[in-house]
């Protein structure tokens, strides 16, 4: 499998992993018959200035080596942003941050913003 | 000792030194095409009976019962169309559409040619699923038999999981099928693809009742883009690949001389160095499974520990998926292989584990290792040290995501 560079260092030492203990959102996806499970932790805090924002981010995986390296990219993207700006990441730019993921692995193994949008959304509901 | 590792043997082999002295004269010097009358065509033509003679010798079978091809794709594919070819081109008889046997762990290019004529409604297909061991049941086969059914095909050894197929027994009761069937009518033909079997087990093929075997060089220390074909006498097949006349007309095309050279010095030296090697191998197997259950935590070996090829160790690892773990094994320095989809390009893991029952999970998460005769204790040492570095790495990155997944189930 041709990965980048990128890919790589991101599933040799990826960022932000681990669990959250007191999250304020958590978002899961994937399935096991695929061979990927992506879990987001997100720690939502309210600014003066720019609102509602990610103010830390975890991520759990298993998965191929794509699929750690988007869930560590996303953590990177996510990190800082407001939740309208979270919420606007997607696919494609975790995969151009990345400088490319091979075809095959776009689709089955790219699904780090679905699992960051869940965590946003579960944050949402919650404080319903 | 070079510094990388490789135990992907069942993948391919490095070819025997011996093998490519043997086959260098036959690339510049004695290039001619065998099937040519002069000088330069009967010294290719030597040189590929004399290969003929040492694999006839290896099967216990005569020379002109076996066919060179481009490798065990190639004896396969012609063994499953080439027979049904033969039973569709009868003439002056009722057609009744043929029954078809196979296992659903076969590698792809039986199974894939079974599916075909199914396909295509040449013939009626039952694919047995060998048992949790990996293994096929003679009563499995005793009861998908049909007055109709012309083919069996069976693996020898299966290629992901290493696990030994019973092909002796399973030929007894061919011969005690075709028995009572009438005289004239068209026989219950029994197929082997033997690819991962000819290093380590007795491949006489009158012991074995097959009618049909199919092999590899590359596999055996010898070079890729050639194999061979056994058909025993009198096995109604027909060629499937138009062209010229070569090997008693069953394959068309140009003889690869040196590749064909290359097989028949490397059988012959598995025949000579087969005990030696088999022994030195289980031992080493036996070290490298022991040692991986013991070590690393959470692993289990997959297919029936007794019934398996003396090369072959294959485990699934508790929430690691495989192609994460090939990738790290691979930056250190170690080559081997997994059945996780992730690896291959396909979407679903690995059929053969799935036919055995493994969840997909534990199919995503299984790698296999395969020993060779260059194979050392030290580098087993290394590769299980490793092992255990990189499935608890990746089991931090995992954390609980899977027993999560199914307690929300």
């Amino acid at each position: 499998m041709q990965y980048s560079k990128k890919v790589l260092q991101h599933f040799t030492k990826p960022h932000n992993q681990g669990e959250m203990k007191r999250a304020s959102g958590v978002g899961m996806v994937g399935n096991p018959v695929c061979g990927d499970l992506m879990k987001i932790y997100i720690d939502v805090k309210e600014d003066k200035k720019k609102g509602e924002y990610i103010k830390d981010i975890k991520f759990e995986t298993l998965g191929c080596a794509s699929a750690i390296a988007t869930s560590s990219m996303i953590t990177d993207l996510a990190k800082g942003k407001t939740i309208e700006e979270a919420m606007k990441i997607t696919r494609n730019d975790v995969a151009d941050a990345l400088e490319g993921l091979p075809p095959i692995k776009m689709h089955c193994s790219n699904l780090a913003d679905d699992a960051l949008h869940e965590a946003i959304r579960d944050y949402q509901n919650k404080k319903k | 000792m070079s510094k990388k590792i490789y135990l992907d043997y069942a993948a391919t082999t490095p070819v025997d030194k011996e093998v490519l002295q043997e086959m260098l004269p036959y690339f510049s010097q004695n290039f001619g095409n065998a099937m040519s009358i002069h000088s330069f065509g009967q010294t290719a033509l030597q040189a590929m009976d004399e290969a003929r003679k040492n694999v006839a010798d290896f099967f216990g079978c005569s020379p002109a019962e076996i066919i060179f091809t481009s490798g065990a794709t190639e004896s396969n594919n012609l063994s499953v169309k080439g027979v049904l070819k033969s039973y569709c081109a009868q003439k002056n008889r009722d057609f009744i559409k043929p029954h078809i046997i196979t296992s659903l762990f076969e590698h792809h290019c039986v199974l894939d040619s079974f599916r075909a004529v199914e396909r295509e409604g040449l013939a009626e297909v039952t694919y047995i699923r060998p048992d949790r061991n990996g293994l096929i049941k003679i009563s499995d086969i005793e009861k998908a038999l049909r007055a109709n059914t012309i083919l069996l095909s069976i693996m020898y050894v299966n290629n992901e999981i290493g696990t030994v197929q019973p092909i002796e027994k399973i030929g007894k009761l061919v011969k005690k099928i075709n028995a009572a069937r009438e005289e004239n009518s068209f026989p219950l033909v029994f197929h082997t693809d033997a690819t991962q079997a000819i290093n380590y087990f007795d491949c006489n093929v009158s012991k074995l009742g097959v009618d049909l075997l199919s092999m590899s060089a590359h596999k055996i220390y010898g070079p890729k883009g050639v194999g061979a074909l056994y058909i025993r006498k009198g096995t109604p097949i027909k060629k499937i690949q138009e062209g010229g006349d070569q090997e008693y007309k069953m394959r068309a095309g140009t003889h690869n001389v040196t590749g064909i050279v290359g097989l028949g010095k490397a059988i012959e030296l598995v025949k000579k160095n087969k005990e030696k090697d088999s022994k030195k191998i289980t031992a080493l197997r036996d070290y490298l499974i022991e040692k991986v259950l013991k070590e690393v935590p959470k692993a289990k070996l997959n297919g029936s520990k007794i019934k398996r090829s003396p090369n072959n160790a294959n485990f699934s690892f508790d929430s690691v998926e495989g192609e994460g773990l090939l990738l790290s094994l691979d930056i250190n320095q170690i080559a081997c292989s997994t059945g996780s989809a992730c690896s291959s390009g396909a979407l679903s893991p690995s059929h053969v584990l799935l036919s055995i029952g493994l969840r997909p999970e534990e199919a995503h998460g299984s790698l296999r290792l395969t020993i060779g005769k260059f194979t050392t204790k030290a580098e087993i040492n290394m590769v299980v040290k490793k092992l255990k570095e990189i499935t608890e790495r990746l089991r931090k990155i995992s954390g609980t995501v899977l027993k999560e997944y199914y307690s929300k189930k």
